[in-house]
């Protein structure tokens, strides 16, 4: 056989029922990527004979003869003027989408392009909301030219690893060869709750190639959580990493490893394990009442789980004043339920990773993690391994969103590494990432408020129950976060707090961008705008009259244990003053029937800048020969973009420019440590360590210069990649050979403890029209502002907003994971759980405050979780003012919004 | 993805060449549904594509689609301008939920045997009275119309082997006036309901109704009908247990949405017809 790709002969013969992806990838084109390899994403898009396809649904034998294009050979020898453009526009964050996008942008023909939501339906972004993406296909550039030396903070420059994501040649987790390289593929519970009684390996051990079949027998008898924080007592101790009782639909059951995945998967159909079935909830009321099956019996406060008879994990409780009372006494008062649904991270790149232990004996894993320290840490801990025999890192991420602060494979590759001797891959499927990783917690939230006749709040209460699923990853982190800044960015003499996060027999729910918040936002942003309708009040004036502002005690009961935030800045009030205005802007006026119904409506949030207890991120820094930097950072680049900003504020503190700094980044090996990039804190916490180490070198060299002019540090300063004093000047590769001919290096180091912490804010809002006949909605116009200080790059900034609000508008619309009676997801597919398409997506007009942080690095503030945060609740107020209905579940669609106006419009 | 149980794929060149059906074979036109879900189940792929059947042909009286024409090529076909129906294949194409990268390879006759009440190529054929051909297992053909072929979600009548051949659309159903009506829970998403309305010469107002039915339905109104007769038309041949149930569409919108979306045909149909 004989294929040619991207211009170059390969005979290589494909395996019968193999597709062109695989085919493609085997043969060394790592651009060719999987996000659902079920045709569904478009990540894998290639051109056969100049014809974009999805290779993952070409049988591989069908492309013979044929010519083929990957994001590798799209520009020949050069860059093709797609990827430019993309480039230029910074059409990109994770990047993992990219290739596809690009290939399938680049053979549109121009009546497509008149028509992009159909046009580009097949490729799924997850990070930025498409804008950038049309950006780069209208031509334009988002990028800053002509940054002079020590100016690159709060500039828009590009991200550093551009050039390689438009040509292919970033490299995922998975974009990579080893030698001798065994597969692992998982056998999964069929069942919602048993206990494994039998494991008869014999016929799996009989496939031809197979090397391993690991079962609950073969692991350490650890319990740990899967959730990765800083302080291990944040999260219970569930979880084994095999263990002999499932506890949901998916959960592993055993790990086979062979010579190829065809081997693993047929030995995992050939694995017997006799089950005795044992009774499941996956109710989270019923879990709680008496009776129900016990999920986790024998794990007691000990083990952090609050009440595990009652499969209670976690729970909170508190009042300030008397809720009752000023409840009797308001003016007027609202009381409601509201229900947010399951949804999941859907970053494109699925988890999973490669490890291989080394000749010095280090177990070394390289893998999808957004917490490769922390993930390091607990191998550690349950292989009883010495900290420095554990290298974990990570190349380029694509898409985490929460999702990858978790250990949910990298147990299994150590085990398999350090049992078989050999390097293992395990890359989970897109069904694996549904039914068995992590989703956000699904809240039922029962609130009740009131205010005076003044508009003044007298009364918050808030009754929150939370499915965690089968084990207890982030399930109180998640609660907590979810009735503390909902209710304690307003000024409120009565509140009053009941929550409670139980164990279901469903997948288990974790840590997903805006942890909890985004929840109860819409009940209590709901329950704002029902007061301020009933006092005649505009929905921006009762926010006004009750948010907290500096001085203010930003308090939620029961009284919190964290002492240590600040308004080292604050913005909310210009974030409501910039939406109001915003929105009262003219707009042409849509044209639309009688049976379109328009409303506006707002919601706000306020998020500490970082998770509490403690968040640690070391840096180094150090002067190379040629005048240029290497920057070292533990946190991970994932499409945050914090790879930019860090050089951005090392450049700045060290007067040179972003060209002249070199990143490297998320390696255990590197030294230091970095709690992970989570919460937001990629930038207030890490970047606060990179400035330190940045501010600290800047001294050294000053010192350095000053030593050689026999002169006073402090007359020194430093000016465009050189010390400069007075009419002096020594340019940093002068200082660098001259310190090196004295047999040193400059070089230094920065701390950062996360602590203060500083808050941020963000209010969203929309104008929308919704069919009364039909039930669809319209975005019609779509405003955010962002109090996140002093912006570090206003692009990336923007596109973090964007890409927030987009994904929001995934859970507030359209995305919903549906379990059915027996716990099974019966939509694991993107076909059945609908992304927002280019189509879905209203542009957002991304509006920032000014304000400048006294706490954070330069003044910025964290901002990558909190735009997600009031946009369902955005929402659903608008659609209350087009209606007059209160619709108190999300997503709000069609078929869900249609039989309350069908009840009060007729058809 | 990877079929990883697949061990052969046969080529055949001609019906004579077609091998004996055996569990765990599947036929493979596009492959566009195939290769997007696990199927432990097969190990021989029969190839279609060697049979190099003809896209399209049109004869005196029929435009005759072979079940390996894919979406794009009918896309593409000219249409003289006395086919008054030819949107809708456009129509059709674009209600699909897969875009254009997909409609290069999938097909017209892999969009049948799928049998999923939003396929579009269902819609698309049925309203056009098409006629399939199947060619049986054991030998011979048996010809069926495609509002039969389809019998459930997923379900139709072909039994092990049997191999779809060919849609034939006669040329008059082409040449009706047409009004097509799709609405999804989503702008450009999976048909929730798929209605295609036809008027012909003598006045005869046809409605296929698909996407919110779990199978193609056909109202057909000798006489025009009002608003009225048409809502109790579809109430008493649509019964509740017909509308079909699942992620795209709870079935109290579904039907909803085809009351609607039939009167909108209805009005656009008979409106324009008054003098």
């Amino acid at each position: 056989m004989s294929f040619e790709i991207n211009g170059k002969p390969f005979s290589q013969a494909p395996r019968a029922g193999q597709c062109l992806r695989t085919f493609l990838r085997e043969l060394g084109h790592f651009g060719v990527k999987k996000g659902c390899d079920a045709g569904d994403c478009g990540a894998c898009t290639v051109l056969l004979d100049g014809e974009p396809v999805h290779s993952c649904l070409i049988p591989a034998f069908r492309a013979e003869d044929r010519a083929i294009t990957t994001i590798e050979g799209l520009g020949g020898d050069g860059t093709h003027p797609m990827q430019q453009a993309f480039l230029d526009a910074q059409g990109f964050q994770c990047g993992f989408c990219t290739a596809g996008m690009i290939l399938t942008c680049a053979s549109l023909n121009q009546a497509q392009r008149t028509d992009l939501g159909a046009a580009l339906k097949g490729n799924i972004c997850r990070c930025t909301g498409y804008r950038a993406i049309e950006d780069a296909l209208d031509g334009k550039s988002n990028v800053d030219d002509d940054v002079e030396a020590g100016g690159a903070f709060g500039r828009s420059l590009p991200a550093p690893a551009g050039p390689d994501v438009v040509r292919g040649k970033a490299r995922y987790t998975f974009d990579t060869e080893i030698d001798g390289l065994l597969h692992i593929k998982l056998v999964r519970s069929p069942h919602p709750h048993a206990r494994i009684v039998a494991i008869d390996k014999t016929a799996a051990l009989n496939v031809p190639g197979v090397r391993a079949v690991l079962t609950h027998e073969d692991v350490p008898d650890r319990l740990f959580s899967t959730a990765r924080h800083e302080k291990d007592w944040m999260d219970p101790e569930d979880t084994r990493v095999l263990d002999d009782v499932v506890r949901f639909i998916g959960q592993k059951v055993a790990a086979v490893v062979a010579e190829s995945e065809a081997a693993a998967e047929d030995a995992c159909r050939r694995l017997n394990v006799v089950y005795d079935i044992l009774p499941a909830v996956v109710d989270p009321e019923q879990a709680m009442a008496l009776g129900a099956p016990v999920i986790h019996p024998n794990r007691t406060s000990e083990h952090r789980v609050a009440d595990a008879q009652r499969n209670i994990v976690a729970e909170t409780h508190g009042e300030f004043g008397d809720v009752a009372s000023a409840l009797a006494n308001s003016a007027v008062t609202y009381e409601g339920t509201f229900t947010t649904q399951r949804v999941q991270h859907a970053a494109l790149e699925t988890h999973g990773g490669l490890a291989w232990r080394d000749d010095a004996g280090v177990l070394n894993v390289r893998t999808s993690t957004q917490v490769p320290f922390l993930t390091r840490r607990a191998l550690s801990d349950i292989f009883d391994l010495p900290m420095d025999k554990v290298r974990v890192f990570c190349d380029r991420v694509g898409g985490g969103f929460g999702g990858k602060q978790e250990m949910f494979v990298e147990d299994i590759l150590a085990l398999a590494a350090l049992k078989t001797g050999r390097p293992v891959k395990l890359e989970l499927t897109r069904e694996e990432q549904f039914i068995a990783t992590s989703t956000r917690h699904p809240m039922r939230v029962h609130i009740k408020a009131g205010a005076d006749a003044a508009g003044k709040l007298t009364a918050l209460q808030l009754d929150v129950l939370s499915n965690t699923g089968a084990y207890g990853n982030h399930a109180g982190p998640v609660l907590f976060h979810s009735v503390a800044e909902s209710i304690s960015v307003y000024n409120c003499s009565n509140k009053k707090v009941d929550a409670v996060a139980v164990y279901t027999n469903t997948v288990p729910a974790g840590a997903f961008r805006g942890y909890g918040l985004p929840q109860t936002l819409v009940a209590v942003e709901a329950a704002i705008d029902e007061l301020a309708k009933q006092l005649g009040i505009s929905p921006y004036d009762i926010r006004r009259r009750n948010v907290v502002r500096p001085g203010d005690s930003m308090l939620s009961p029961p009284p919190s244990e964290y002492h240590d935030v600040a308004y080292g800045s604050y913005g909310l009030v210009q974030c409501l003053d910039l939406v109001e205005r915003a929105m009262q802007a003219d707009a042409p006026q849509p044209d639309l029937s009688a049976d379109w119904l328009l409303g506006e409506g707002i919601a706000l949030t306020m998020i500490d800048t970082v998770p509490p207890a403690g968040h640690i991120a070391d840096a180094m820094v150090a002067l190379n020969d040629d005048g240029s930097f290497d920057l070292t950072v533990g946190t991970a680049e994932f499409g945050n973009g914090t790879s930019t900003v860090h050089r951005q504020i090392a450049a700045t503190a060290l007067a040179t420019t972003v060209d002249n700094i070199r990143l490297k980044q998320s390696d255990t090996a590197h030294g230091g440590h970095d709690t992970g990039a989570y919460g937001s804190a990629g930038i207030f916490v890490a970047g606060k360590a990179t400035q330190a180490a940045a501010e600290n070198l800047a001294r050294e060299l000053k010192s350095a210069a000053a030593g050689a002019w026999l002169c006073d540090a402090a007359a020194c300063t430093l000016e465009s990649n050189a010390v400069v004093s007075g009419v002096r000047r020594m340019s940093f590769a002068e200082l660098a050979r001259s310190v090196r001919e004295e047999g040193k290096q400059l070089g230094a180091s920065g701390n950062s403890l996360g602590t203060p912490r500083s808050v941020a804010f963000n209010v969203q809002g929309f104008r929308v029209a919704v069919n009364k006949g039909t039930g669809e909605l319209k975005i019609l116009r779509s405003v955010q502002a962002a109090d996140a200080g002093v912006v570090a790059n206003p692009m990336q900034c923007r596109g973090q907003v964007e890409g927030g609000v987009a994904q929001a508008l995934g859970a507030a619309m359209y995305e919903e994971m549906v379990i059915d009676a027996t716990g099974r997801i019966i939509n694991a597919k993107f076909r059945d759980y609908h992304l927002p398409s280019f189509a879905d997506v209203p542009r957002t007009e991304v509006l920032f405050a000014e304000t400048s942080d006294t706490i954070g690095p330069m003044g910025a503030k964290s901002m990558s979780e909190s735009p997600y945060n009031p946009v369902s609740a955005a929402l659903g107020n608008a659609i209350a003012d087009a209606t007059g209905i209160r619709f108190t579940s999300t997503p709000f669609k069609p078929d869900r919004l249609f039989p309350a106006l069908h009840a009060k419009f007729g058809s | 993805m990877d079929l990883n149980t697949i061990t052969s794929v046969a080529h055949p060149e001609s019906r004579a060449q077609l091998p004996v059906w055996t569990a765990g074979d599947a036929w493979l036109a596009g492959g566009t549904w195939l290769f997007s879900e696990p199927q432990a189940h097969l190990s021989r792929l029969i190839d279609l594509a060697d049979l190099k059947w003809p896209a399209l042909t049109i004869t005196d009286t029929h435009l005759t689609i072979a079940a390996t024409c894919t979406i794009s090529e009918l896309d593409a076909l000219t249409c003289p301008p006395e086919w008054l129906s030819a949107p809708l294949i456009n129509q059709c194409c674009r209600a699909f939920l897969a875009s254009f990268k997909i409609w290069k390879t999938a097909t017209v006759g892999g969009n049948l045997c799928m049998s999923l009440p939003a396929g579009p190529m269902i819609s698309l054929t049925s309203a056009l009275d098409g006629i399939s051909t199947i060619w049986k297992a054991g030998g011979g053909e048996q010809k069926l119309a495609v509002l039969d072929f389809v019998t459930g979600n997923q379900r139709n009548r072909l039994m092990p082997g049997d191999l779809l051949r060919q849609i034939d659309i006669p040329l008059a159903a082409l040449k009706r006036r047409a009004a097509f009506r799709q609405i999804s829970l989503t702008p450009v998403g999976r048909s929730a309901a798929l209605l295609i309305g036809s008027l012909d010469g003598a006045g005869v107002l046809n409605l296929t109704v698909t996407a919110s039915t779990v199978r193609p339905i056909r109202l057909s109104f000798p006489q025009p009908p009002d608003a009225n007769a048409l809502r109790a038309a579809i109430a008493h041949e649509i019964t509740d247990h017909l509308y079909h149930d699942d992620v795209h569409g709870k079935p109290f919108w579904r039907k909803h949405m085809t009351l609607r979306l039939a009167e909108e045909i209805r009005r656009e149909l008979l409106d324009s017809a008054r003098p």
